[in-house]
């Protein structure tokens, strides 16, 4: 029988960490994702896994800790809200480049700048676009619930050991702070010193019986770094094909879509509700992976409905991958809030209604 | 007696440790890093600790360290390498794990990560080569260069009015409760060479007897960006960077026990 | 009369020329040889092979590890 228990987003992911195997958590304190490391540090998990779990001087530092930790081939993350995850930024970039797998969570709260501490999405671009220097993608998982941040911080690590790459869940302030029932995955032990070297035979783990191990992003020559950029693209090409992951809610009649991720999805599913009592016949699109972005299946969607509506919390940055997806077929548009804002599910209807509804 | 008969393995008295690869380095003639990356490997083969040791290269001159010492290294963005190592230790406790930085990698840019490893008394050595300037960038002002010292970015010499002072950084780590060892050395004469390389087996012991952070600082040359011959910038740096950066141990004890 | 003879062994591709070998040796009998290398740098070269007693000095300064020393015992 599973066990069903009441906990907050950032709770969730905390003991999801822990039971899936996790080596090693670095993180520091910033509002509204605290209560990640407050909850390893509260379950002790170096007494019970042997995980390691550090509160580092800086956000710089974390992820860094979180790059030689990834660079042993141990599973370890760091979590982190808007403005820290902007000082995170260089470490990802470099992470992305030595083609290490690891998780970085960012709990979104109002920017630019310090902002605030509501609930945001305006790091959509940052995740999505790369946010540090180069040429790179990050696998962007964005949950929905208290059950899918327990579930996608297992998921996030098998995608970023599955293509040795770093992945992210990109949750916002509501999902981190809100409780909810949750059932937690099953408790998988820590992978032994030899299931590492086996999983990851480029990890820095002691030049025992071969050649030494470099983790490194670093190439003098041209054509060498080149190469390294094409490696990394053919490697997202595959994660393209492979691992676009979404949810429709009554899109098969539909004549208009919502698209909404995150906390927005869930307000989504309220318009989809009100604008059916009313005739309206509106679905929901809710992108779980950001990136890879469910493209193809909004351009399939594209040919039989009459526009979609983006709703974020934002001035509009997913939108712009709808219209690139949609590619002119159909007006698009776009509703949200800012700064800490949350949309009522009656104004969105309203602004579907005049945006988009004639 | 010819050459023929005393070229002969039982003869041997000083090679190239096999730790050090055939690939020849790309410091400038007589740059200090060779002598100390030298040492590191001569350390790691006669400590028998090849397959358990773990570096972490800076940004800066030595950022290709890895290409030079024939163990498993990870290279960390500028100044981060004390964090890097942070965790490899904390995952890896049966490893010895040092860090390689420069003094703008360790003193500038990654103040922060350098005393907060030390504080927390991570169980890594640290080898910070102090040369008084940025050399691979070409030369600039260091955080360490000397007062009235001409660089690139202080082409009128270093005024303290403007830049502030010479920062002596392991001074500082010395007062840090997590630090076990803190010395100075320099590798231009034969006995410092001696006495750097047994300070570098010590600091390696110390993370894998897990003692606390070692930090050796190396005070070097850097012959290119002084613009001066090898052996006028070891003449230069006895008179000059020694008054400044005095040779000999800061900090040598036992770290008091802490729960972790 | 010294109680030990050695020699020196130069790797002269791996050679700089930086000359701090020739500063370090006591007994003053290293000096650069008139040909370069392959990367264009007058490597070093034992000037007086009776000379050397195999002390090392020059292979512990040199930075680039380019130097081996043999002795014997007279």
């Amino acid at each position: 029988m599973e066990e069903i228990k009441l906990m907050k987003g950032n709770e969730a992911i905390a003991h999801a960490a822990i039971r899936c195997g996790c080596d090693g958590y670095f993180g520091y304190p910033i509002t509204p994702q605290s209560e990640v490391m407050e909850t390893l540090m509260k379950e002790k998990p170096w007494e019970t896994t042997g995980m390691v779990v550090l509160q580092a001087e800086s956000e710089l530092a974390a992820i860094n800790m979180v790059y030689g930790g990834a660079g042993c081939g141990k599973k370890v993350f760091t979590s982190s809200s808007s403005p820290g995850v902007s000082l995170k930024q260089e470490g990802i970039s470099y992470i992305a480049c030595a083609e290490l797998p690891c998780l970085i969570v960012n709990v979104m709260r109002g920017g630019p700048g310090l902002g605030t501490i509501q609930p945001s999405q305006a790091d959509y671009f940052q995740a999505v676009k790369g946010g540090g220097h180069g040429d790179y993608r990050l696998i962007v998982l964005a949950p929905s619930s208290v059950q899918e941040m327990a579930d996608f911080t297992v998921l996030a690590f098998d995608l970023a050991f599955k293509y040795n790459t770093p992945s992210m869940l990109l949750a916002d302030g509501i999902i981190g702070q809100m409780m909810e029932k949750v059932v937690l995955p099953p408790f998988v032990p820590r992978r032994t010193d030899e299931e590492v070297r086996n999983q990851c035979p480029w990890a820095t783990t002691g030049k025992v019986g071969r050649k030494s191990n470099v983790i490194t992003s670093l190439a003098l020559e041209a054509e060498v770094m080149q190469e390294t950029n094409l490696r990394l693209q053919r490697k997202y090409a595959q994660i393209v094909e492979h691992e676009v992951r979404f949810e429709e809610v009554q899109c098969d009649d539909a004549d208009y879509i919502l698209v909404a991720f995150g906390s927005c999805a869930r307000i989504g599913e309220k318009v989809v509700e009100l604008a059916r009592n009313e005739g309206i016949k509106l679905g929901l699109l809710r992108p779980i992976t950001l990136w890879p972005f469910p493209t193809k299946e909004i351009q399939r969607l594209a040919k039989q409905v009459k526009g979609f509506m983006s709703l974020e919390l934002s001035v509009g940055q997913m939108v712009e991958d709808v219209r690139l997806a949609v590619n002119g077929l159909v007006p698009v548009e776009f509703y949200g809030r800012q700064g800490g804002v949350v949309p009522l599910a009656e104004e969105t209807l309203v602004a579907l209604k005049q945006k988009l509804v004639k | 007696m010819t050459a023929k008969d005393i070229i002969k393995p039982e003869n041997l008295v000083y090679t190239k440790t096999k730790i050090m690869t055939d690939t020849p380095m790309h410091y400038c003639p007589g740059c200090s890093h060779g002598v100390i990356h030298k040492l590191i490997s001569e350390a790691i083969e006669e400590m028998g600790i090849q397959d358990k040791t773990i570096g972490v290269a800076p940004v800066g001159c030595a950022v290709f360290a890895y290409n030079y010492i024939d163990i498993d290294f990870q290279e960390a963005a500028h100044g981060r390498a004390p964090a890097i190592a942070t965790a490899i230790k904390r995952l890896q406790p049966d490893k010895c794990v040092f860090t390689y930085q420069g003094d703008g990698d360790l003193a500038a840019i990654g103040t922060a990560e350098t005393i907060h490893a030390c504080n927390r008394g991570e169980n890594i050595a640290i080898f910070f080569v102090n040369n008084a300037i940025y050399g691979m960038t070409g030369g600039q002002m260091a955080p360490t260069t000397l007062e009235g010292m001409k660089t690139a970015t202080c082409p009128y010499g270093r005024n303290t009015d403007l830049y502030g002072f010479p920062l002596k950084i392991s001074n500082l780590l010395a007062e840090l409760d997590g630090t076990c060892y803190v010395t100075r050395q320099s590798v231009h004469k034969v006995a410092n060479i001696v006495r750097a390389k047994k300070a570098i087996k010590k600091a390696l012991q110390n993370s894998m007897d897990g003692k606390g952070t070692s930090v050796v600082e190396f005070v070097s040359t850097c012959n290119s960006g002084w613009k001066m011959s090898p052996h006028k910038a070891n003449l230069w740096m006895e008179e000059n960077m020694f008054a400044k950066y005095p040779l000999g141990d800061l900090k040598d004890t036992e770290k008091k026990h802490y729960e972790k | 009369m010294a109680k030990f003879k050695g020699t020196v062994v130069v790797n002269t591709d791996r050679c700089k020329g930086c000359e701090l070998c020739v500063e370090a040796c006591p007994s003053h009998i290293l000096g650069m040889s008139q040909h370069c290398n392959t990367k264009g740098y007058h490597y070093v070269e034992l000037k007086d092979e009776e000379a050397c007693v195999g002390c090392a000095s020059c292979g512990y300064v040199c930075p680039d590890a380019c130097l081996t020393i043999y002795k014997v015992k007279l």
